[in-house]
């Protein structure tokens, strides 16, 4: 997806427009410090207009302030609207696709062509190759090849078919082969585009927890600060120093939290947008932000950890038995067997010989779960391969020396020992093994730094979990483990306090999905599983839940940072606007001048417009969010602390005195 | 400073360092084994239930009806003095608003004092009302500190213990037998003790004098450990009697440290990390110290206006030097300094010299240490103030590392921000708005004696000291007044009251609450990087709430002694 520019005048001009919209009174209120800036701005500007009927000096300054009032709301309005607007713009470019597509509409008397988005759920429609898909849906019969590129932005096209784990498809996507009859999921207006779209607009956004937290803190802050500069009037009266109501208002909106008040709904929008970026949807907001909170991370070890399917690395000759036969034999046992395991014993056993030559008159013995073996018949004899036990009772005799040694041997190390006999004689053994993924090991070791630990869960017997795990860094495993186990596994940590994250696309994976705390769902999945999770990942990579945990840490430390940097701020605004408030009175008070700002008029306005601009230049961190680096808890705080505590303590010091110089070159004194 | 002044400040010091993890673990043992046979006798007696767990509504309802119940008492008894025995100098009862007003300030571990022990209170009074009010106050807050304490504790719980169980074994296994050891060991010293009022002595002029006296020792070792601070006395701590020797001196500041700097390690004993507990000494130690250094630095700076008139100020080994006005020469500057930082920063209030004399440093120092309130604080409340700092503090640099905050295995959320940021708004209501209006309404502004920034300080401090139920005052203001004692008394209650029952609610929030284990994802609380960020955000947060006052009261006077301006 393309990334819209930030500084596009047309975006600037529409979120402009907007941030003037939410200026309304009953909008804001939603925003508790933004109103209390509103009200302040309200009255500012009835004492312009007052000095402008009653000319007492003070006109130009209550102006300035003003006008630097309204502009700290428009500051923030427009971040919030700039938020939104970038998530719209990418929720537009997939509405884009689902463009009016006609459907094929099974009724009981045929075929009926209507509008796409006409369908509803329960509906059946027909499609084929070459159209494009009206609505989400799950196969009911069919198979066929899909681009789904529209969506994911991924080339290579995807096999969906009826029945099984991989029947979902989306709307927006293209049949690239096969036709398909497809059953409606979702009324018009709640398909998972459609609801993304409605989130990332705002149309449904909520609150998350935190924010709630977090907005109550700074409604707390608000208040202490409102009852500080309410008791200035009496103390400074009582010094005989008679406070402009300009200033003391000035001084409430330098010191409430309104740099973060401002920028928070954008960093909520940001956060989901970002999420939406790496094509994950998430259903709310608040699954994003649980996502930083995860614990445990259960993994699949099929299709997550390692590639689908194993592969053959070795093959063992037995004792007496030459490379070269054993070679043979294991690419004659698998010449017929069309499984991925199968084929890569065919490759491997074709390399290590030369030009192998099948013989006449084989037939394929396929593989049945009552001899849970396979092989070929013909002029070598019986050629069989299958699992030692399999073997074993085919054989009908021990296994000569070596071979049981041979197969612990692989079986110890993670991978699967198959047996390769010839005529009841026992050849040789064939290592096959998990491959895992690239890169996964670095991710985990990611992820444990920033204490969430992972955990395997796989059929596998125990040896060869253990062996799989450590190959790939994981935390721990969950070996023999049968679907209703899973459920057992998240309960059991839930219930010591842990959140658990889990992916899945099965709908055996459905009760699970729905008792983890994030739970990503593969779009490719199942109905079920879809709505079960509370994400859904348009690129069903099972690995994206690392990225998702990314995000959501993100999120919460962009807010905390710039709330700290919001409180920090205020030190350096008091050391501007009290000594001015004071100073003439007090003419001792002046050393607190510290930046040694010009006149109490230029004084206050600097503070003024560096708490409005201080928003706008935080605006591109709040939507990209700021760095995370996975160095462990202690070392990020102390580096945010340094950065955004120290940083904000001095950064306005500096803010302050540049705008004071200019205000000094502008003669505004 | 010479070395004499060092000496006393690190042997103090010391002192306490090493006094307060054990007395910390004792208290632990008190509250983690079971009902002693005495106790179980008086709960009978009393027909309570010690065994009965409350949630946190019937905690704090029993704890306010209670403290209720002994506030009327008190009141009853203060009124009706001049009926009731022991009283044989036929002493009037305190007006109404006095009574009311000292009441109030008994009941909620002020003891600001209104009146004049030795002109105005019989011993009877000074006995049933003030010294039982001193044990109910110092109890009740103890108690509920151990409340709040087992919200970290438990997991998954709808309650918080009970009430007179926390009461009373505090009360009987430390706090009574403290005061009784150390009431003889006051009486050794030079303390009076006894029922009779009044001796006359004969001046050296022959000519006689009529001495008060009375259970003073008994008094004095009470006020110091529940870190009351009522004298028996008007000159409190400055009198001969209540304070005889420097030793006592020295004696009457550990007790003043000894229960309420043992309260961290308490904390870290009961919650099973005593490096916790030893990370909140630590910030609350920071806290005193620096305010104890820039004291003795305010109190040893020679004033530049008598300077400036050719006055020996300097201190050598012959004579104490600084700021002497106001101070004790038995004392000095370093002992009065160590004797009024400890009594301010543990809300004792009990004072050994003049405070209205100090210099306006150590004024601020003493303003912003009852703003904070939390170094050590009083008892119980002070630490119990310092979780809720904790709380806030974890909540905004917690975001930080990228989780939901939690503190102890408690998550943080809207619920406890909630509850801490009402506790959290009690101080700056109730003083920056009191104070205010009583320097604009008349019925305020009468009272005071100086002009300037001076008198502003003086009221500042009054009702500074009121909501942080400390209970010093910096004198210069005439506080009997029907306005002043009805507006203080109304601010003590309040301010004893009003943040605690939120933190108790807080602890009934957490107690429900799991236990989260603790990852690598995890911001540890029990590290020097916590220490500095609690210190940050408390001296942040109170500089950013009093600013205002802090620049009008004692940084103007300041600034305008160094000018040579008087006021």
């Amino acid at each position: 997806m393309k990334k819209k520019n930030l500084l596009d005048s047309k975006v600037i001009l529409e979120a402009s427009r907007q941030a003037l919209i939410m200026l309304n009174p009953f909008k804001l209120v939603r925003n508790p410090v933004m109103f209390v800036v509103e009200i302040g701005s309200v009255i500012t500007t009835a004492i312009t207009l007052y000095s402008l009927i009653h000319p007492d000096g003070e006109f130009l300054f209550t102006a300035t302030i003003s006008v630097w009032l309204w502009l700290t709301i428009g500051f923030a309005n427009f971040a919030e609207a700039l938020a939104e607007i970038q998530g719209r713009a990418q929720a537009e470019s997939l509405r884009a696709t689902r463009a009016d597509t006609q459907a094929r509409l099974v009724v009981p008397e045929g075929i009926r062509t209507v509008p796409g988005n006409t369908l509803k759920k329960g509906d059946q429609f027909l499609v084929e190759a070459g159209e494009i898909l009206p609505t989400d849906g799950e196969i009911l019969e069919g198979v066929a090849s899909i681009d789904e590129s529209a969506i994911t932005g991924e080339s290579a096209p995807v096999i969906r078919e009826a029945g099984g784990d991989r029947s979902g498809v989306t709307g927006g996507t293209r049949i690239l082969a096969g036709s398909l009859r497809v059953g409606v999921t979702n009324n018009p207006g709640e398909t998972f585009l459609d609801r993304m779209i409605s989130l990332v607009e705002g149309a449904t956004r909520q609150k998350t927890p935190n924010e709630i937290a977090l907005t109550i803190l700074l409604v707390g802050l608000t208040i202490i600060f409102l009852v500080v500069v309410a008791s200035i009037p009496a103390f400074s009266s009582y010094e005989g120093v008679l406070s402009s109501p300009t200033v003391l208002i000035a001084l409430l909106v330098c010191l409430i939290p309104t740099t973060i008040a401002g920028l928070l709904p954008a960093i909520g929008i940001a956060g989901i947008d970002r999420a939406f970026r790496a094509n994950v949807i998430a259903k709310s907001g608040k699954a994003v932000e649980v996502a930083g909170d995860i614990d445990i991370l259960l993994l699949d070890k099929t299709g997550t950890i390692t590639f689908g399917n194993r592969q053959a690395v070795q093959l063992l000759p037995a004792k007496g038995v030459s490379d070269e036969e054993m070679a043979f034999s294991s690419w004659l046992s698998s010449l017929s067997d069309d499984t991925p395991e199968g084929k890569s014993i065919v490759g491997l056993a074709a390399s290590q010989l030369s030009s192998p030559v099948a013989p006449q008159g084989l037939r394929p013995i396929p593989f049945t779960p009552e001899t849970r073996m396979s092989g070929v018949d013909g002029p070598e004899g019986e050629i069989r391969k299958g699992a030692e036990d399999a073997v074993r009772a085919y054989t009908g005799s021990a296994f000569p020396a070596g071979i049981s040694e041979i197969i612990a041997e692989i079986a110890g190390s993670g991978g699967t020992p198959l047996v390769v006999a010839r005529n009841k004689t026992i050849m040789g053994v064939i290592h096959l093994k998990d491959v895992i993924k690239p890169g996964l090991k670095e991710r985990f070791e990611r992820l444990r730094k920033m204490g969430v630990s992972t955990v395997m869960v796989t059929g596998d017997n125990p040896l060869t979990a253990r062996a799989i795990a450590q190959e790939a860094g994981l935390d721990d495993f969950f070996a023999q483990a049968k679907p209703e186990d899973k459920m057992q596994l998240i309960k059991k940590e839930q219930e010591k306090g842990r959140l658990v994250a889990m992916t899945g696309d099965g709908t055996n994976d459905a009760p699970s999905l729905a008792q983890a705390d994030v739970a990503l769902a593969m779009n490719s999945g199942t109905q079920a599983a879809k709505e079960a999770g509370n994400m859904v990942d348009l690129d069903s990579d099972p690995t994206k839940i690392i990225e998702v945990v990314e995000i959501g840490k993100q999120l919460l430390m962009t807010r905390g940072a710039l709330t700290t940097f919001s409180i920090a701020n205020d030190v350096a605004k008091y050391f501007a606007i009290l000594p001015a408030m004071f100073v003439v009175s007090y003419p001792q008070l002046g050393v607190l001048n510290v930046m040694k700002l010009a006149t109490p008029v230029s004084a206050v306005t600097s503070a003024i417009i560096f708490n409005a601009l201080i928003i706008p230049a935080l605006i591109p961190l709040a939507l990209k969010g700021i760095r995370y680096r996975p160095v462990g808890a202690s070392a990020l705080l102390r580096r945010n602390l340094l950065i955004y505590g120290l940083g904000g303590i001095a950064v306005p010091f500096v803010g302050i005195k540049l705008i004071d110089m200019i205000l000094v070159l502008l003669h505004f004194t | 400073m010479i070395a004499n002044d060092w000496i006393q400040i690190l042997v103090s010091l010391g002192l306490i360092v090493l006094i307060a993890p054990l007395v910390g673990r004792y208290l632990a043992w008190i509250y983690q084994s079971p009902h002693l046979s005495l106790e179980k006798g008086i709960y009978r007696l009393l027909g309570l239930d010690a065994d009965r767990e409350m949630g946190w509504k019937e905690y704090a309802a029993v704890l306010v009806v209670s403290n209720g119940v002994f506030f009327v008492a008190g009141y009853l008894v203060l009124w009706a003095q001049g009926i009731l025995p022991l009283n044989p100098r036929h002493l009037p009862p305190l007006s109404p608003e006095v009574a009311f007003n000292t009441a109030a300030s008994f009941v909620t571990n002020t003891n600001w004092q209104a009146y004049a022990g030795e002109a105005q209170l019989s011993n009877l009074t000074q006995m049933l009302a003030i010294t039982f009010l001193m044990f109910v106050g110092a109890n009740t807050g103890l108690a509920s500190l151990v409340a709040i304490i087992r919200g970290f504790v438990r997991e998954g719980s709808a309650t918080i213990g009970n009430f007179w169980a926390d009461f009373f074994r505090f009360f009987l296994r430390a706090f009574l037998p403290a005061c009784v050891l150390m009431a003889l060991v006051h009486v050794e010293q030079g303390s009076p003790q006894t029922l009779s009022s009044s001796v006359t002595a004969k001046t050296i002029e022959g000519a006689p004098q009529t001495l008060i006296v009375g259970p003073v020792a008994s008094l004095e070792s009470l006020k110091h450990l529940g870190t009351n601070g009522g004298g028996f006395y008007n000159a409190n701590g400055a009198h001969p009697y209540e304070n005889p020797t420097p030793l006592t001196n020295t004696l009457e500041f550990l007790e003043m440290g000894v229960f309420t700097f043992s309260l961290p390690f308490f904390f870290g004993r009961m919650i099973g990390r005593p490096r916790q507990g030893q990370v909140f000494f630590a910030v609350i130690f920071a806290l005193y110290v620096a305010g104890l250094g820039l004291i003795e630095y305010s109190e040893k700076m020679p004033n530049p206006l008598l300077a400036s008139a050719s006055v020996m100020q300097k201190t050598t080994p012959l004579q104490d030097g600084g700021n002497m006005e106001g101070k004790e020469t038995r004392f000095g500057t370093t002992q009065t300094s160590l004797f009024s930082n400890t009594t301010i920063a543990a809300t004792t209030g009990a004072v050994d010299g003049a405070m209205d004399s100090m210099n306006p440093l150590a004024v601020l120092v003493y303003l912003v240490h009852m703003f904070l309130n939390e170094e050590p604080g009083g008892k119980g409340v002070g630490f119990a103030g310092l979780l809720k700092e904790a709380i806030l503090a974890i909540f905004l640099a917690g975001l930080m590392v990228g989780r939901t905050p939690e503190f102890l295995g408690k998550k943080i959320e809207s619920r406890e921000i909630k509850l801490a940021a009402l506790s959290l708004l009690v101080t700056p209501i109730l003083v920056l708005w009191l104070s205010g209006l009583s320097l604009v309404l008349p019925a305020g502004k009468s009272s005071i004696d100086n002009p300037g920034p001076h008198g502003f300080m003086e009221v500042l401090y009054a009702f500074a000291s009121g909501n942080a139920n400390n209970g010093s005052a910096m004198a210069g203001l005439n506080v009997s007044t029907p306005y002043y004692a009805i507006s203080i008394g109304l601010e003590m209650l309040l301010g004893r009251f009003l943040p605690l029952l939120p933190l108790l609610a807080l602890a009934g929030s957490l107690a429900r609450k799991k236990t989260l284990p603790e990852n690598a994802g995890t911001f540890r609380t029990d590290t020097p990087l916590f220490i500095l960020l609690l210190l940050g955000f408390m001296v942040l947060f109170a500089a950013l709430t009093f600013f205002p006052p802090l620049i009008l009261g004692p940084i103007l006077e300041h600034l305008s002694m160094l000018h040579q301006i008087a006021f």
